[in-house]
This record gives C-alpha cells, sequence and structure tokens, in this order.
C-alpha cells in the first residue's frame, strides 16, 4: 500500500461480560485497508471476525468495552461519542449484513428506503438528485429503474442483498465492512454478488473488509487476506501469497480442509476452536497445532514481517533470539479425541 | 471396502435395476397456492407450485446418490417425498419393493423404521429440552423397542459409534453444551440407531465450519461402509458431493436437467447449468479469479415457470426452440436500462406504453407506443437493441416484429420442451443434445421471415462430443 490507509486499527481489543466470564474476542489486532482494496478477512466461527468487523465501526454488543485505536479521517472511533459515530455511519462507514431481509423494511418502497437514506445524511440533497443517484446506485448493482418503486418482498434473494448493497453504497462511504455478505445465497449468486463486490474498487473507491468463512471467496474477490483465529490476527499478506505459500499452519491447516473440486482427499484440523475466556497460553492454536514446539504454549509469538508486507505470527518464523533453549524441540502432548471437536 | 452395484449409466430404465432400493417413477409433487380470500370462497385456486415435476431415478443398494441444486431446484421436496413426509400428486417410489406413494401413515411409520433422515441445522434437529440420550434414544421409545436398559445400552453404542465417546460424558448434557459438529454426530447417531437401509442426508454440512466439514463428511463414509446404508445425499455444494457421491443428478426447477456417474459429470458436464454451478464454485486458487460468464439472474418463479426449457432465460447456450417469450423481452429491456443513465432511459420507456403486457407468460405480445409515438419509433429501438448485440441468444426466439400505426405487434417461436437424452453414460436434458430439436430449430431459422434474420449466432450443432474431448 502506498497512499495512507483509509482505517488503520491498532491494538484493538474487544472484551465483553458474560455470566461465565470475560470473553475476549478481539484481542490485541491490528489492520489497515487502503482506498480500492478488498481485505478478505477469514477464521472459523467463533473467532471473533464478526466481533472485529462491529468493533472497527463502534458497534458493540451489550456489556461489550473497546480498548486501542481505530483511526479514521486523523481520529479515533474507539472512545469517540455514540453521536459523533452515529453522524459517521452511512455517508463514511458502512456495513452489510448477511441477511438483507432482516434490514430491508418490508413496508417500505425501495424508492423510499434510499430517499430516507439520503435525506437522513444528505440534508442539502433536491429530490431529483435522491433519484438520480438512487436510480445510478442501484443500475450499477443490476437493479433496473421499472422496479424503483416496488417492495423488498417482489425482489428474489440475491436482488435484495444487490439492493442491500447498493442502500450502503449510495452514500459513497470511505470504508464498507461486509459481514459474510453471501452466504445465504446459492453459488451462481454468490459469484454474481462477488463479482460486484471484486469490482467496487474501481467503481467507487471504497475500502472494503470482507468477513467470510469461505476461502474460495478470499482468493477470489480480496487484495489482502488477514486471517484470525481465537481473537488475534496469525498471519497477513497478499491473497496470492498467503494461498500459494501458507506461513502460519493454521492458515495451511484451514486451506488443507476446505473441501473444492481439486480436494484429492478430506482433511480436518483436529479440536476445536478455544472459549475465548480462557484461551490456551501462549500461541492460542498451539493444542491443535501439528508442527507445535516446545516454546509454543509458554510464550506468546511476535510479529515476524516476510517479503511483500507478509506478516505472521508463529514461532516456527522466528525471532531465534526470543526462543529460549530447546525451545524448538516438538510439544509433547495429548491425543486429542473426536469429542473434542467443533 | 464394500462395491458399488453396477450401474449401466444414469438412466432410469425400468428394467436395468432390479437391484435399486429405491425406484422413482413419473414423480410429481405439487404444493397448491393458495390464492386471496374471495377466490378461495369460489373454491378457485391460484394455481400450484410444480416443486417435483416429473422425475424418475433409481438409487442403488449401497449407492450414495447426490441430488445437486440451488435454493428451489426442488431437491428437498425431493427427499421429503421420497420418505413419504410430503404427499406425491402422481408418479411411484418403490422403496425395497413396496410403493410408498398413497400409503397409510401407519404403514408410513413402521417403513420409516429403514429410512432415516439427517437435516441441515443440527440445533434445529435436536429438542433444547431433551438430553443427547433422550434425542438419540427417541426413535427406539416411538417404535417402542427393548427395554429402558437395552434403549440406554443401545444410545450408548451408537454414541461411540458416531464418535461422541465417553458415551456417558455426553449422554446427560443437552444440546446448548455441544458444538456444531458434535450436535450433527448426535442427529446422525439417532438416525441410525434404528439400522435404516436408507439415509436422506439434506446438506448436512453446510452450516457447519469447513475445519469440521471434512469429519462429518468421513464419518457418513465409514457409517455406510459398516452398516451398508445407502445415501440420497442432497446438496447445492458441488464440491462436497463430488468427493462424496457415485452418482450425481443435477435438479433445476423440479426437473433433473443432467444425471449421470459422478465422474462424468465432473470432467465432462453437458448441461448449460452444470457447466454454470461447476464455474461458479469459488476455488481456494489465487490464480482464479471470479469468473465473469456466470448465467445472469436467479433460479425463476417455480409457479411461474419459463416457458420450453426453464433454464433459457439464464443460459448463453439457447437457441430458437428453447422458449423465448414476452418476460424474457422485459427481462431484455431491464437489463439494458439498469445501466443507462436516467436521461436515457426515461426516453427509451416513454416509447412504451405499459410494459407489464410482458409480464404474462406468452409467444405474443402487442406492445403500444407511448401517447404520440408512432410504432415505427419503438420497432425502431429494438432493432437498435439488437444491432447492439446480435449475439443475444433471446433474438433467435424471436419469429416476427410486425409494425403498426401505434404499436408493435411481436411472436416469438413456439417452444420446445426438452427431453432427456443419453449421451455418453449421462441423461441430459436439454435441445443441444436432440437431434430433433436441432433440426427443427434449423428448419425454422431458414423459415425465418426478413425481420429476423439475426447476424452473428452461430448455428447450434448437436453437443455429443466423444467422452474426454470436453
Amino acid at each position: 500500500m502506498t497512499a495512507a490507509p483509509v482505517v488503520s486499527v491498532r491494538g484493538l481489543r474487544v472484551y465483553y461480560g458474560t455470566l461465565r466470564g470475560t470473553v475476549r474476542a478481539v484481542d490485541g489486532v491490528s489492520l489497515d485497508i487502503g482506498a480500492g482494496e478488498v481485505l478478505g478477512l477469514v477464521g472459523e466461527s467463533g473467532c471473533g471476525k464478526s466481533t472485529l468487523g462491529r468493533g472497527i465501526l463502534g458497534l458493540l454488543p451489550d456489556g461489550a468495552a473497546s480498548k486501542g485505536d481505530v483511526i479514521y479521517g486523523g481520529r479515533n472511533l474507539v472512545g469517540m461519542s455514540e453521536k459523533d459515530l452515529r453522524r459517521l455511519r452511512g455517508p463514511d462507514l458502512g456495513l452489510i449484513f448477511q441477511e438483507p431481509m432482516t434490514r430491508l423494511d418490508p413496508l417500505m418502497r425501495i424508492e423510499d428506503q434510499f430517499q430516507e437514506t439520503l435525506e437522513q445524511h444528505e440534508p442539502g440533497l433536491s429530490a431529483r438528485e435522491v433519484r438520480k443517484r438512487s436510480l445510478e446506485t442501484l443500475g450499477r448493482m443490476g437493479i433496473p429503474p421499472t422496479r424503483f418503486r416496488q417492495y423488498p418482498h417482489e425482489f428474489s434473494g440475491g436482488m435484495r442483498q444487490r439492493i442491500m448493497i447498493a442502500l450502503a453504497l449510495v452514500l459513497r462511504p470511505k470504508l464498507l465492512i461486509a459481514d459474510e455478505p453471501t452466504t445465504s445465497l446459492d453459488v451462481i449468486v454468490e459469484a454474481q454478488i462477488l463479482r460486484i463486490l471484486a469490482d467496487l474498487r474501481r467503481n467507487f473507491d471504497t475500502a472494503l473488509l470482507l468477513i467470510t468463512h469461505n476461502l474460495g471467496i478470499v482468493a477470489e474477490a480480496c487484495d489482502r487476506v488477514a486471517v484470525m483465529y481465537a481473537g488475534k490476527i496469525v498471519e497477513e499478506g497478499l491473497a496470492g501469497d498467503v494461498f500459494a505459500e501458507p506461513a502460519h499452519p493454521y492458515t495451511r491447516e484451514l486451506l488443507r480442509s476446505t473441501i473444492s473440486l481439486d480436494t484429492k482427499e478430506l482433511h480436518s484440523i483436529p479440536g476445536a476452536p478455544p472459549n475465548l475466556i480462557t484461551p490456551p497460553p501462549g500461541c492460542r492454536f498451539h493444542p491443535r497445532c501439528p508442527d507445535a514446539m516446545a516454546v509454543c504454549p509458554t510464550k506468546e509469538p511476535v510479529e515476524q514481517h516476510l517479503a511483500h508486507e507478509r506478516r505472521v505470527f508463529c514461532w516456527l518464523r522466528g525471532p531465534e533470539q526470543a526462543i529460549p533453549a530447546g525451545g524448538t524441540s516438538p510439544l509433547e502432548r495429548e491425543e486429542i479425541a473426536v469429542a473434542e471437536e467443533a | 471396502m464394500q462395491r458399488k452395484p453396477e450401474l449401466a449409466g444414469g438412466h432410469a430404465s425400468p428394467s436395468a435395476h432390479d437391484s435399486a432400493l429405491v425406484s422413482i417413477r413419473g414423480l410429481k409433487t405439487y404444493y397448491s397456492i393458495r390464492g386471496s380470500f374471495a377466490q378461495r370462497l369460489i373454491g378457485r385456486e391460484a394455481g400450484h407450485v410444480k416443486a417435483v415435476d416429473d422425475v424418475s431415478l433409481d438409487l442403488g443398494r449401497g449407492e450414495v446418490l447426490g441430488l445437486v441444486g440451488e435454493s428451489g431446484s426442488g431437491k428437498t421436496t425431493l427427499g421429503r417425498t421420497l420418505l413419504g413426509l410430503v404427499p406425491a400428486t402422481e408418479g411411484s417410489v418403490v422403496f425395497d419393493g413396496r410403493e410408498i406413494v398413497g400409503l397409510r401413515d401407519r404403514d408410513l411409520r413402521e417403513l420409516r423404521r429403514k429410512m432415516q433422515v439427517v437435516f441441515q441445522d443440527p440445533h434445529a434437529s435436536l429438542n433444547p429440552a431433551m438430553t443427547i440420550e433422550q434425542s438419540v434414544g427417541h426413535p427406539l421409545e416411538i417404535h417402542k423397542i427393548g427395554t429402558s436398559d437395552e434403549r440406554r445400552r443401545r444410545v450408548a453404542e451408537t454414541l461411540d459409534t458416531v464418535g461422541l465417546s465417553p458415551p456417558e460424558q455426553f449422554m446427560v448434557k443437552y444440546p446448548s453444551d455441544l458444538s456444531g459438529g458434535q450436535k450433527q454426530r448426535a442427529v446422525i447417531a439417532r438416525a441410525i440407531i434404528l439400522n435404516p437401509v436408507l439415509l436422506v442426508a439434506d446438506e448436512p454440512v453446510s452450516m457447519l465450519d469447513m475445519s469440521v466439514r471434512a469429519k462429518i463428511l468421513e464419518l457418513m463414509l465409514e457409517l455406510k461402509r459398516e452398516f451398508d446404508l445407502t445415501y440420497l445425499y442432497i446438496t447445492h455444494d458441488l464440491a462436497t458431493a463430488k468427493f462424496f457421491c457415485d452418482r450425481i443428478a443435477i435438479m433445476y426447477l423440479g426437473r433433473i436437467v443432467e444425471i449421470g456417474p459422478s465422474r462424468a459429470i465432473y470432467e465432462n458436464p453437458r448441461h448449460p447449468y452444470t457447466k454454470a454451478l461447476l464455474r461458479a464454485i469459488p476455488e481456494p486458487d489465487p490464480r482464479r479469479k471470479v469468473p465473469r460468464d456466470l448465467p445472469r439472474g436467479e433460479v425463476p418463479d417455480a409457479a411461474r415457470p419459463p416457458l420450453g426449457c426453464s433454464f433459457h432465460p439464464r443460459c448463453g447456450q439457447a437457441f430458437e426452440v428453447c422458449g423465448w417469450e414476452t418476460r424474457d423481452l422485459r427481462d431484455l429491456l431491464e437489463q439494458r436500462w439498469a445501466h443507462q443513465v436516467e436521461e436515457q432511459y426515461e426516453a427509451e420507456r416513454a416509447l412504451f406504453d405499459d410494459i407489464s403486457v410482458l409480464d404474462s407468460s406468452a409467444v405474443h405480445a402487442r406492445l403500444r407506443t407511448g401517447r404520440g409515438i408512432p410504432g415505427a419509433a419503438l420497432a425502431g429501438l429494438l432493432g437498435s437493441i439488437r444491432d447492439e448485440n446480435p449475439s443475444e441468444p433471446f433474438w433467435t426466439g424471436v419469429e416476427q416484429v410486425a409494425t403498426e400505426t401505434d404499436a408493435v405487434d411481436i411472436r416469438w417461436r413456439e417452444p420446445l420442451s426438452p427431453r432427456a437424452t443419453g449421451v455418453g453414460d449421462v441423461q441430459v436434458e436439454c435441445h443441444l443434445y436432440d437431434d430433433a430439436a436441432l433440426e427443427e430449430a434449423a428448419r425454422r431459422r431458414e423459415e425465418g421471415s426478413p425481420h429476423t434474420t439475426v447476424g452473428g449466432t452461430g448455428t447450434p450443432t448437436r453437443q455429443g462430443a466423444p467422452e474426454g474431448s470436453a
């Protein structure tokens, strides 16, 4: 990335209280997203990827608290008042959800939903401009003007999701977070939506964080990818680099367990992701890691930089001087029972 | 390793499969749509959805058949009809020598011991108020099998079989204490506890994390070997089906459009829909980018299916006989307008009076022009749309465009319904493989009026390419 990033996340923590204890859903995450860039965020369910996406926008669950920095436009979104945040959401920060039907008002025509959104955030616009902007954005998503006055239920699932994306884009946000935007769609429609999202960078110059559990989606639609495990980023880099040669064993195992048309044999990761109340000490992946060493449960891995602005948190990548004597010998441990799986 | 029965291709010929465990012939499952209150008062229904529309197939003993399609394809309804959970409208389902269609509930219940089902959502499949022991043992209780001690022992054994061991640890738990993968194992335990011969698995891994899917699929393969099970694997995911299935049936809008051995389907897909499905699967390969040549649109409303071949509006290879009609013209216009600036759209739209005449499905439409607009102007627009993209398959279906003073009268060619045709060892329902349909198309092309001369569209030839030349 050459230009200054649209958003810079540094040491972000999102914790929330439950009856069983404090859940550290996001635990010290740093990342940047540039204008016109698509960053994929992948991980298993419960790894904190959705909480991270919402945490960046300051949307926290009840009883949650966040620490660290989310720098957007020279201001820190962490600790910003709800009133100021609300002003940014929409015209600056957008969010696309998984299930479009729950987010569109079923009693409002598409036209009225766009009108309401635009009038709320850009009160100066004339009715003509509102219509023009709405039709233009909908058109880019392939929604014809002839259907502008219809209600959400009159559209198919894929069209609703495109309307949702248009509703976020009509405000021309600089940062857009899409949380599993295609998970409830069929594979052909999913590919259509991914194509639209991948084209965003050309048409809108938006910085996009695409949250997904599907590595295939990342490979096809993202410039860079960040892999998340148990509240932390374990590896980040250009999607092509990371997929061609994963640097973290978790990335490698996740790739191997993805069932695709090229899959020759089935593979799965033993065990299950840890609960985030009492995560394992040291590297959180060590109980499931086939390459774990003696050092892994004792010290938290430090960030290591590889070529092409790639970073990884794994003792296999060093630094050697930080590993205590004997730390590189294989970790001895008990067999993981099937019953422990996810 | 158990041997698969030798299957003579994907054909559902009645004689070939005396060994078939399930034999489905001409099966139709229609749902009626309830109309308005007034319509119901006068005893009229608003129509019906042909969820399963004339399906014939065999499921051999010990076979894994993948039933693949998008939502709305009817794959789940087919599975449910086969289990007797949904009444068939017409046709026959013979399971293990017994006709299921029309069977009384009591007799069905007895048969259901032999056929079990695993649903997609393990969270919704288990009663949250029942312990795992109660849930898994419930079928034994319903069928009054064994004493409570014997049931308990059977539950423990079964939990052990599906990998939930030590069983004592899991029997006392509630579904909320289990992870997604563990819940799906419990659901599978409940499905196999009665020693069924057939398991219908409806998207059993779709809601699970990638890291667990393989384990559940492996478990299902192990169980198949150990208990001699036959599977109907219902899924939208061609990637897991490739790994799991001996044969694949591709469903679209109630019909099986292609069926054959897995290898043939994946190495040499014939139906344009099968090809599209395979192309759309996201692959974790950094060299691949999102495909651009995807079918447009989505699965249409099954209550008002397209004429001719249901897939034709989305098919890049469709031609004269595939069923072009009024609604396709509306789609064509709308897609054009979606990408125009507002002024241009307003100007073109003003040439038309009411375009909703195109909403009723027909091969004839009289499009009135807007106030004071001559018919020639509207015909001119249609002509220039065609000239901009002469290879658009839609135009092959237009038979005649007649210009009137204040209207344009359009006639499309009569649609042909695709027939199942054998190609190699697969059976495919597509005009591209049907010599009669291709001949008919060629004949119509020659007869074509000067209004419909279409440039740029190649003449389709029979696609019966020899094996392996894809």
